[in-house]
């Protein structure tokens, strides 16, 4: 009996312990903590791809992708916690969901040559490949969704937005203030002007920053909030009847669970987005048959198609695609972190390649280079229906203002490359 | 059997008043000495120093502090997270400013910036007692985290209002920032918390320890025979500041590396801070470092149950987590509310007596 215990224990061990081959995705995820409606299902979307490559295509190359999962509770702390942990196991890329966890990693990864890809989050001037080496953040980063939002609005407004107010309610934190900066040079240039109202963790209490709004009356509403902050927002917003179509969101503000609580209230709420919203690709079909239907899909499996779902699902392809790359480049399976880094920094995805993976106008076409590890900046602008309870884009993937963002970005990693002694890197 | 004083003879007074009078407890303290220095330098990864040994080392010294407040003064304090961020933030403007001068002194000096304010917030203990001061020590944490949200100088005007710890060194070694090996920081560390246990334990065994426990104890009747509320008060926080601001700078610079005043350094960590001395054992310098490690190794021991080893989801291990040391706490509480090192003295009693218990 004991024997045949420890032998089932010892077989039970051998399974779960890493076989030598596997491509490991560390999945720094929260599905704890006042967070956690936006970090399970990006985590569950990650997952899910992964799952779905190993099934139905027998993994990246021929290597199956193994993801190790551990709970950080978008704490910092237990960041890392985690990522002390799963370094040591080969892990390929990181991409912690989190500013705050981002900015303790960029000099780490740096330093231990893991690649850390932060999409539409973390450190904006990281785009800048010739100072941060192994930070990503394609296809978007905050300051191009601060422009996409006033660029949308200038269309609106037929490129005036002279004598306009807009109020900007943050996540008071490194997150939060990211678009500030960025906000500011495109009031000057535009004219418009900005008022700030910071929401202090987790943002529960609004009351008084939405007295202000019904005070100064904006003409819009700007919103960079996470986790309960979003819906307790919304829900404020429609509290002093402030009109929905004038309220934007930054990426981060913009999925289902944000607006549901409202209602119907919440009703032609938008958000900015780097990536296609809804159900309607083809790939979700094989997500069907290769990964729900066998009873593999991640956390309760009830996230499919949702916002931050396709992000999560979006981020696991773009990680795929590179891993790719790097096969590619290096002619070898079996990729190292540091092949990887090479492979994301050759990385370019295309309509045909989206189409072919099943996921046609999933995200923009873009590509990445040394110089530049930010992407292009495509994005677009999407919209909640409270009756058919969808979002859906209303615009396609545009250009933000280069001219205002690039000698941002500049400035800010030229400071960051001074502080640390960084020369540039891409001659 | 052990811990017995029968044949142990003292020849001088400098013998008898030594920290640790039973030679077997002197012994155990340098072999514990000895493994932390000699030892476990030569065996930590980076897994080991940063994930465990570290927050150990940074949260022991926290308590420490915030037990001589508490624990010996019986000034009661929800500020240690509000004191912390002073820690940092000096200690961040003081490696900005001078990059030149040893890490050392400038944790040092950040502690003694933290000393000052933690003085000026424990004014109003001259006046106010009990839960009143607990509340205005609250207003202190809320004041400290806004204002260095607040205002762009304590984080040299970065567009993230974060701060990062850049690299600096000790004679030569790297002691912050991503090159640092895992053995410097934690040397560093550890030296910091044996300097700071060391003065914490000789102060509370002297007439300043016995002063703030006269206050603790009874402050009209301590008052009488003598003692001054005014400088056994200030005196009880300044030392406690200085301790809690060495470990925030600590926490900030060699640990994290890079902080956000609201969430490292929110209520959250004024409580937790405030439980380790609790459970620990309030009035013990030993039950600052007890409770220290129960509240960072028992998560930690959780997770790799939990998950690496059972195997469960991450979500219900973290769930879990939160219930097993609430739990915990709550038994412990009950069962012994003079906290861990109350179990450790009741346990040296047992040795004493150990195998003929009558």
């Amino acid at each position: 009996m004991t024997l045949k215990m420890t032998t089932l224990a010892l077989s039970a061990l051998m399974v779960a312990g890493p076989a030598m081959a596997d491509l490991v995705f560390p999945d720094l995820s929260y599905r704890t903590g006042p967070y956690a409606a936006g970090g399970i299902p990006f985590s569950d979307g990650y997952n899910d791809y992964f799952t779905l490559v190993n099934e139905r295509d027998g993994g990246i190359g021929g290597v199956k992708a193994r993801v190790v999962e551990c709970e950080t509770g978008y704490n910092t702390e237990k960041g890392v916690e985690c990522y002390e942990a799963t370094k040591g196991e080969g892990a390929l890329v990181y991409q912690p969901l989190s500013t705050g966890i981002t900015y303790q990693l960029i000099p780490k990864v740096t330093a231990d040559g893991i690649p850390l890809h932060t999409m539409g989050y973390g450190r904006t001037s990281a785009a800048n490949g010739e100072v941060f080496s192994h930070v990503f953040n394609y296809p978007a980063n905050y300051w191009d969704g601060a422009s996409g939002v006033i660029n949308y609005l200038l269309e609106e407004n037929a490129g005036d937005l002279k004598d306009k107010t807009i109020s900007l309610v943050y996540h008071n934190s490194a997150y939060g203030k990211e678009p500030i900066r960025t906000l500011e040079e495109l009031s000057a240039k535009h004219g418009y002007e900005l008022k700030l109202l910071p929401v202090d963790h987790p943002g529960q209490e609004q009351k008084s920053q939405w007295l202000q709004i019904r005070r100064d009356r904006p003409d819009y509403v700007v919103m960079w909030g996470w986790g309960v902050m979003n819906q307790v927002a919304i829900q404020e917003a429609a509290n002093i009847r402030y009109p929905m179509e004038n309220f934007i969101g930054v990426w981060w503000s913009g999925a289902e669970h944000d607006v549901m609580p409202a209602g119907d209230q919440a009703d032609g709420y938008k958000a900015i987005t780097f990536h296609n919203v809804g159900r309607d690709f083809p790939v979700f079909a094989d997500v069907q048959t290769h990964v729900v239907e066998k009873g593999l899909a991640a956390g309760a499996g009830d996230q499919i198609g949702n916002v931050l779902y396709n992000r999560g699902f979006y981020a696991a392809m773009l990680a795929v695609e590179a891993a790719k790359k790097a096969q590619e480049i290096h002619g070898v399976a079996d990729i190292t972190p540091a092949m990887m880094r090479d492979g994301m920094e050759a990385l370019e995805i295309t309509q045909d390649l989206m189409t072919e993976l099943g996921m046609p106008n999933f995200g923009p076409s873009f590509s990445v280079s040394c110089e530049n590890h930010g992407g292009p900046g495509l994005v677009g602008m999407t919209q909640w229906d409270a009756e058919t309870q969808t979002w859906s884009m209303i615009s396609g993937f545009n250009p933000t203002d280069s001219d205002v963002l690039g000698p941002l970005v500049a400035e800010d990693s030229s400071a960051y490359a001074a502080e640390n002694n960084i020369e540039e890197r891409c001659k | 059997m052990f811990y017995r004083e029968a044949g142990d003879f003292k020849l001088s007074y400098a013998e008898d008043s030594q920290t640790f009078p039973i030679r077997f407890d002197r012994y155990r303290y340098f072999a514990v000495l000895a493994v932390a220095y000699g030892v476990i330098p030569f065996f930590v990864n980076d897994y080991w120093v940063n994930a465990i040994l570290l927050p150990f080392l940074i949260y022991a010294i926290a308590s420490i502090g915030l037990n001589i407040l508490v624990g010996y003064c019986g000034q009661v304090s929800l500020g240690t997270g509000g004191f912390m961020a002073v820690g940092a933030y000096a200690c961040y403007k003081l490696m900005t400013s001078f990059p030149e001068v040893s890490m050392f002194i400038h944790v040092l000096l950040a502690g003694g910036v933290t000393a000052l304010v933690c003085v000026l917030f424990g004014l109003p203990s001259l006046r106010i007692k009990g839960f009143y001061l607990a509340v205005a020590t609250l207003a202190a944490q809320f004041f400290l985290v806004w204002l260095f949200n607040r205002v762009p100088w304590f984080y040299n005007y970065s567009a993230s209002g974060q701060i990062n710890a850049p690299e600096r060194d000790v004679f030569g070694i790297v002691i912050t920032g991503p090159n640092a090996p895992a053995w410097a920081t934690y040397m560093f560390c550890l030296i910091f918390l044996t300097f700071c246990a060391i003065v914490a334990r000789n102060l509370t065994r002297g007439t300043q320890g016995r002063t703030w426990m006269a206050i603790r104890d009874m402050d009209i009747a301590a008052e009488i025979i003598g003692v001054s509320p005014l400088r056994a008060k200030m005196t009880a926080f300044a030392v406690s500041g200085f301790f809690v601001g060495i470990s925030g700078a600590l926490f900030f610079s060699v640990y994290l590396g890079a902080v956000e005043v609201g969430e490292a350094f929110g209520i959250n960590k004024s409580f937790l801070v405030l439980f380790m001395v609790i459970i620990g054992g309030l009035g013990s310098i030993f039950g600052s470092f007890a409770g220290a490690a129960f509240l960072v190794l028992l998560p930690v021991v959780l997770k790799v149950v939990g998950v690496d080893l059972l195997g469960w989801p991450t979500d219900i291990v973290a769930h879990f987590q939160l219930v097993i040391v609430g739990a915990l706490i709550v038994t412990f509480l009950i069962l012994e509310p003079h906290g861990l090192a109350q179990l450790w003295r009741v346990t040296k009693e047992k040795l004493r007596l150990w195998p003929f218990p009558h």
